[in-house]
């Protein structure tokens, strides 16, 4: 039996916060399964790397530049990418930040940031992606939850909080969205190896080591191939679920 | 082709609805039994068939059949070639 190598060709899939990290692990393996890529991310030289790493190995891209928190930008944004690639099966919402602080001493603002790139940007492009895969009867809407989702982190309570929010969004979502044949699911991934983890200060680091009992940090490319399997035509019977990806942190 | 009888043929081929339901003043939801999501994806069918966008503020004014009708009427006129 051959295997297909390329199952997402003529697809189009728009990933945000493509720059780095996992976002753009996501982007470049997508492309490899045969999707075009809409990169978009606030950085526009990195999100504009990520197309280049592309579009070197041959692929087409496309960098888009809007804040997944700006609603009526992202709806037209999104409407304007799917009349120039002449549609829209795979939407990632991975756009994500954090401001840590604990709780007692978090400002507003902090709080806020966090919710409207995390959580309310997620709603934002699912809102306006969901229309054309509604029209099609087809899609794959994944979004990144955390593992700090399910254990709490001090210090992340709004961070968490976002992860946690993407969960609820996702079965909710899932639900509605499955009579047109488009699945919803989160991918909660533990400690991967990106900018974002990074700052995480050496002590803290070392504890949390102890106890992932496989020993390491994730890296990127393995949530990217959680991500695109779950993109994967195959992978239709697959809704409302969040897929760990965490060296064993946590079991759920 | 009137455009009254498009729009009801589309609600016939794509919802569940008894023919002798499908009268004008019946509401999507109350009457029809209709869910949120099925009336929305009429209103999406609806876009391709006239080649028209529904705006969301426009959204709320599609509660009924003549609504939906009346809706279409004013963007498209009254008849459509077949």
């Amino acid at each position: 039996m051959l295997m297909n190598s390329k199952p997402l060709s003529g697809q189009r899939a728009l990933v945000t916060g493509a720059g780095q990290g996992i976002g753009r692990a996501i982007a470049l393996k997508l492309f490899e399964l045969g999707a075009k890529v809409a990169v978009n991310d606030l950085n526009e030289p990195a999100g504009k790397e990520t197309v280049s790493l592309i579009e070197a190995k041959g692929g087409c891209a496309v960098f888009c530049g809007f804040s997944v928190a700006e609603y009526q930008r992202v709806q037209e944004e999104v409407k304007k990418l799917e009349k120039e690639l002449a549609g829209l099966e795979i939407l990632v919402n991975n756009a994500g930040i954090t401001r840590d602080q604990i709780l007692p001493r978090m400002k507003p603002e902090q709080w806020q940031e966090v919710i409207a790139v995390n959580l309310t940007g997620a709603f934002n492009c699912a809102r306006a992606a969901s229309r054309v895969m509604v029209k099609r009867h087809y899609g794959r809407i994944i979004s990144l939850s955390s593992v700090v989702a399910y254990l709490g982190q001090a210090g992340q309570a709004n961070y968490a909080a976002s992860k946690a929010g993407i969960i609820g969004l996702t079965r909710s979502l899932a639900l509605e969205l499955a009579p047109y044949q488009i699945t919803v699911n989160a991918i909660a991934p533990g400690l991967i190896e990106t900018a974002m983890t990074e700052k995480i200060p050496e002590a803290m680091r070392k504890e949390i080591m102890k106890r992932i009992p496989l020993g390491r940090p994730g890296r990127p490319e393995e949530v990217a191939e959680a991500a695109a399997f779950l993109c994967l035509p195959g992978s239709g019977y697959i809704t409302g679920q969040v897929i760990h990806l965490n060296g064993g942190l946590y079991l759920g | 082709m009137l455009v009254k009888d498009r729009v009801i043929g589309l609600i016939l081929e794509h919802l569940e609805v008894e023919k002798e339901k499908a009268v004008p003043e019946a509401h999507f939801i109350d009457d029809l039994g209709i869910s949120s999501m099925d009336l929305w994806e009429l209103v999406l069918i609806m876009e391709d068939e006239f080649n028209l966008e529904v705006p969301d503020e426009d959204l709320e004014k599609i509660q009924t059949i003549q609504n939906a009708i009346n809706y279409i009427e004013q963007r498209v006129g009254k008849e459509i070639p077949d």
